[in-house]
């Protein structure tokens, strides 16, 4: 299986934190509760499915999964 | 303030025959079961429009709603609600009535203590709550559900976080309803409502000065503005405004409309025990497919709209509860799927506007549900009794009698 890595695009995000509730590992949220990456956005193996989820529930399409 | 006694009275509405062409969200008809009538409307167009209102449209699609939602530079937040007269814009409440760039240093004044880790702080309160609520009523072996549990929830929740007695909580519904559902027809009753709120806050505000606790309001008034200034009084309480408007009826309806379903649904009942860990995925189902808030812009320069002209002067009714039962968005728009995966609805806006209380909603309807099914695991409507719908902004059930126990 490919790695994924995920981003969120800090301009779309606006903190429904659906990808918090659902990717607590991938996902971490600011003061405002908007949402980062943790780290350098790196899925650790066993997570794929998580971050697809997160993708796929984010109202404002501000998540991108690329596969490295 | 209106100038005149027949401007602050309207006559009843005529009912509508033609819904293409003269919908209105105040109808009978609608507020029965909309559902149908948005499917008609979309089938139709996906921008319809109405002379009722002076003059609204309504996208019927998700795809119109989200290109509205998004455009802020042609449709203007300072009118959140479709209503029959349109006197001069007074009673401010940022940043749900702000546009760019007011909206973004009003909004992050908010924004803090609505996170989801300040909600689990809040989060054992709110469970006692639930629980003294169903001590009261729990023996009579039956209840109505939305007078007596969902109404009092958001309530007692928002009156703990700004640190201001729970026991007010039936002030707070008398002038939501004055301003939500009375206000769309009658001035007097909306500004009836604006009025008693603003002062019964002033005296909690100037209480605060002189002795500041960690209550959102004491928060509220040491937080800085844009500029770094103290915000205003008029702010305060316009912020204040929003939370008990916005914060009240919205999730009482969520939280209803989630009981009304699994009234009706011993299957999603029966699931949702068995696998606690569902109910989160569960909520996001009910906050789709009977999301309770509808909102508003004002056309402020002509533009299109998924290929249809909208012209200024007009309202918007921005209506995310249609956009979510979009079959083109989601496969099975009119099935309630407790376990859907892919769930981009949009319950709580898009775009700059996103409900500041989503985490705040999210948690009461989560923890309501999950205290209800512990004690009240087997429960139907009562064939006795009638559930009713609010009229207009917000949809959910305002009467909704239940019985407990499996049925006989």
């Amino acid at each position: 299986m490919s790695k994924l890595r995920i981003r969120v695009d800090q301009d779309k995000c606006q903190g429904h934190a659906r990808c918090k509730s659902l990717a607590p590992e991938l996902f971490e949220l600011d003061e405002y509760g908007n949402a980062h990456e943790v780290g350098d956005g790196t899925v650790p193996a066993g997570l794929e499915d998580k971050a697809w989820l997160a993708q796929t529930n984010c109202p404002e399409i501000a998540i991108e999964v690329t596969e490295e | 303030m209106s100038d005149s006694p027949s401007a602050s009275f309207l006559p009843e509405h005529p009912p509508v025959t033609d819904w293409v062409h003269d919908f209105d969200h105040t109808d009978p008809v609608w507020t029965d079961d909309p559902f149908p009538i948005w499917e008609t409307l979309r089938a139709a167009s996906p921008v319809v429009h109405t002379e009722r209102f002076l003059g609204c449209y309504m996208p019927t699609t998700y795809q119109a709603v989200k290109e509205i939602a998004y455009d802020t530079e042609h449709f203007s937040s300072r009118r959140v609600i479709v209503r029959d007269v349109r006197p001069e814009i007074s009673a401010r409440a940022p940043p749900i009535t702000s546009d760019p760039p007011e909206h973004k240093p009003a909004k992050q004044v908010l924004l803090p203590p609505f996170t989801p880790d300040a909600m689990k702080r809040l989060e054992p309160r709110v469970r006692a709550i639930c629980n003294e609520l169903i001590d009261e009523f729990i023996a009579d072996g039956h209840c109505d559900a939305a007078a007596r549990y969902t109404k009092h929830i958001p309530v007692r929740a928002i009156a703990h976080m700004l640190g201001i007695p729970e026991k007010d909580g039936d002030l707070f519904i008398k002038w939501i309803h004055q301003i939500l559902e009375l206000g769309i027809k009658d001035e007097n009753e909306m500004m009836s409502g604006v009025r008693e709120m603003t002062g019964y806050f002033m005296a909690h505000l100037e209480q605060r000065k002189l002795a500041p606790s960690d209550d959102l309001i004491s928060q509220l008034l040491r937080a800085k503005g844009a500029g770094g200034q103290p915000l205003t009084d008029e702010h305060v309480l316009g912020s204040l405004r929003l939370l008990l408007i916005a914060g009240i009826d919205t999730t009482w309806s969520a939280i209803g409309s989630s009981l009304w379903h699994l009234a009706r649904t011993p299957a999603d009942r029966e699931r949702l025990i068995a696998e606690p860990a569902l109910i989160p995925t569960a909520i996001e189902e009910f906050l789709r497919a009977y999301s309770p808030v509808t909102m508003a812009r004002e056309v402020m320069k002509e533009t299109t709209i998924s290929g249809c002209p909208v012209k200024a002067g007009n309202m918007v009714l921005l209506s995310f509860p249609a956009a979510n039962r979009d079959p083109a968005m989601f496969p099975d728009a009119d099935k309630v799927v407790i376990d859907r995966k892919e769930n981009r609805h949009a319950a709580f806006g898009l775009g700059i506007h996103r409900c500041v209380g989503s985490n705040l909603a999210r948690m009461e309807m989560q923890v309501a549900i999950e205290e209800w099914l512990k004690r009240i695991p087997d429960f139907r409507l009562d064939p006795a009794g009638k559930v009713t719908w609010s009229e207009g902004t917000v949809r959910g059930p305002r009467q909704l009698p239940v019985l407990f126990g499996k049925n006989a």
